[in-house]
């Protein structure tokens, strides 16, 4: 077998907080992330989801080379992508990239979008004018632009329109990996539509591999193939996305679904009941918090272990 | 028949660019809210429908100004009351939370005599007497320990305990209509379904009316009875929020149902593609010129 695309493997990530005490007095530690493991396939969208605080964002960083993790490997292609051995910056850029969820925060408002998507190709050795001209145009008509529109600055676009150019700043270097933080949760329902029908298409058209950060399970359920539940630094279950979404087994993968605030669901009720409690019952093994209570983030999380319910569907249990 | 408690006639404003020239932001929008009614108002950015919220209050500044229509609640135009008769009516009888509670509470106040002051202001209470009422309106939110929160500061709580230390605020003087602009936007999926069950359950209980502003679908149909949709300044449709939802009528109402991911619809019928309200509406500009589509039904009830 062929070493997956990207293979996350027992990451942790802590934080030394200052207790304010003299002499490092009343120092704590963060444990933002505790131990997650999966692995994203070629052409594969994962999407983990979780609220504020949960550590999902902490992992893209990671994954991103932003933040370096306290134990654990990341591996792209088998490569190690953190640590010792670990890949600079300018060959990470070619292979992971990341689309923020305010294109207006994160692109430049003094460079046009010309000067924003050939920086990166010249920084990467890219000199002929010729090629940079063409691969721009290519670019920009890829997400849904017109070549003329490079001349313009950000604010001269619209929230939709400034996204597809975070989506094209995002793909010039032709990256395999491209982390999606939040990427439609800033914009208007319709935009939203145009953005994740945009992704969709790029994705095939392209074969990206995606991983999605993102609070939203509905546009989590449109677009992922395999799912990841975050829970205060650990991953509670994993599964793809029928079975998450169809049957999902942790308490509180199944009260963030049931939060959603959904139409059908808000109006019908009874119906989404039962696709929730549809689930077999885990006999004899008990959940380590069922996502009511905020454990503690300052110790070390309780020993538990993720078990495999169904082919590939894994949940966290106490362990035995 | 009982007359509306909220009753909004052709209300048109706009911001005025200089001395000569309006641009118009809301182009003659009309509904009414019955006593004890949950009003939905949804649309995108742009749409006017917190500006409403606004005109309601009587909030608006320069260079927003009214330019005609008028806003009738319990049959007193708002938009003729002079500013101290509007200051009695705000915060008593009609109450707002907003999106973002840090922003709306005093950060060099505790949220408990932030929350008194309501009573003093607008009951007469004396400051002692207040503050009991302040941690009793705290108990009533399913605020846990109300008497220690109380002494609290806004940057002490979480999100979500300051919306509903907002929503306390909001329903202290039992008001008969309390305006929700985008009340969850800010909070976590589990904090929001909570904060959304909370304002249902407390209005239903007082029979207090609510108009919900929200760009989300969603959550407009876990509150609202009726709901309105909202377009350039325009009321493109308005209907039961059931009927609204089964059988969507003006084409903006259609476009911004099938833009939506579904909860269970890819399962139900595989992954489709989201609709793209530009591509079935080639020119939006025309589209605020379609009329206006009211329900059908017995009663009746004009646009």
């Amino acid at each position: 077998m062929t070493a997956p695309l990207l293979q996350v493997d027992d990451l942790h990530v802590r934080f030394p907080i200052s207790g304010g005490g003299l002499l490092g007095a009343g120092k704590r530690t963060l444990h933002a992330v505790n131990g997650i493991s999966f692995e994203l396939a070629k052409g594969e969208c994962l999407s983990i989801v979780g609220e504020s605080g949960c550590g999902k964002s902490t992992t893209a960083l990671s994954i991103l080379g932003l933040q370096e993790p306290s134990e654990g490997m990341i591996r792209y292609r088998g490569q190690p992508l953190a640590g010792p051995g670990a890949p600079g910056r300018m060959q990470r850029a070619k292979a992971v990239q990341m689309v923020f969820q305010d294109p207006y925060a994160s692109l430049n408002p003094r460079q046009s979008v010309h000067t924003s998507l050939a920086a990166p190709l010249r920084l990467h050795g890219v000199t002929a004018a010729s090629e940079i001209e063409g691969r721009i145009e290519a670019m920009l008509r890829n997400v849904g632009l017109t070549p003329e529109q490079a001349k313009r600055y950000p604010h001269e676009f619209s929230g939709g329109q400034r996204q597809r150019i975070g989506i094209a700043r995002a793909l010039i270097l032709e990256p395999e990996i491209v982390l999606l933080d939040e990427p439609v949760s800033a914009l208007d329902v319709s935009i939203r539509a145009q953005i994740i029908n945009l992704l969709l298409d790029l994705q095939e058209k392209l074969g990206l591999s995606y991983l999605m950060i993102s609070h939203d399970l509905s546009v989590v359920e449109h677009m992922s193939d395999r799912v990841l539940v975050m829970y205060f630094g650990e991953v509670v279950e994993e599964g793809g996305w029928r079975d998450i979404f169809e049957a999902p087994a942790h308490p509180y993968t199944r009260r963030l679904i049931a939060a959603i605030p959904d139409p059908a669901a808000a109006l019908n009720p009874v119906e989404r009941q039962d696709r929730v409690d549809n689930v077999p019952l885990l006999a004899g093994r008990r959940f380590v918090s069922d996502g009511s209570t905020s454990p503690d983030v300052f110790t070390a999380p309780v020993p538990s272990e993720l078990v495999e319910i169904a082919g590939n569907h894994k949940v966290r249990l106490a362990s035995a | 028949m009982t007359a509306p408690l909220l009753d909004i006639k052709d209300l048109r404003l706009g911001v005025a660019v200089n001395r000569s020239t309006v641009h118009p932001l809301l182009k003659g929008i009309s509904f009414q809210i019955m006593p004890g009614e949950a009003y939905g108002l949804v649309g995108e950015s742009g749409s006017g429908k917190s500006v409403t919220s606004l005109a309601v209050m009587g909030l608006l500044k320069k260079p927003l100004t009214v330019s005609g229509g008028e806003i009738l609640f319990k049959g007193q135009n708002l938009l003729a009351l002079p500013k101290r008769e509007m200051r009695r009516l705000r915060g008593n009888r009609i109450a707002m939370i907003f999106q973002e509670p840090m922003t709306a509470l005093n950060p060099l106040s505790t949220v408990g005599r932030q929350i008194a002051e309501m009573f003093v202001l607008h009951q007469g209470k004396s400051w002692g007497e207040a503050e009991k009422l302040a941690v009793e309106a705290l108990g009533n939110v399913r605020v846990p320990n109300p008497d220690r929160r109380a002494k609290n500061y806004p940057h002490q709580m979480s999100g979500g305990l300051r919306q509903r230390v907002m929503i306390a605020m909001a329903l202290a003087c039992d008001p008969d209509l309390l305006i929700a602009d985008e009340p969850t936007t800010a909070l976590d999926v589990t904090v929001q379904a909570e904060v959304l069950r909370l304002i249902k359950e407390l209005c239903a209980a007082r029979g207090t009316a609510v108009l919900f502003i929200s760009h989300d679908l969603g959550v407009i149909a876990s509150v609202c009875q009726r709901v309105g949709v909202m377009y350039s300044g325009c009321l493109v449709e308005e209907n039961d929020t059931r009927a609204l939802f089964d059988n969507p009528r003006h084409e903006y109402t259609r476009g911004l149902l099938g833009a939506l991911p579904r909860l269970g619809s890819r399962s139900e019928h595989g992954r489709q593609r989201l609709v793209d309200i530009d591509s079935i509406i080639a020119d939006r500009s025309k589209l605020t010129e379609t009329r206006f589509i009211a329900p059908r039904g017995p009663e009746g009830s004009q646009p």
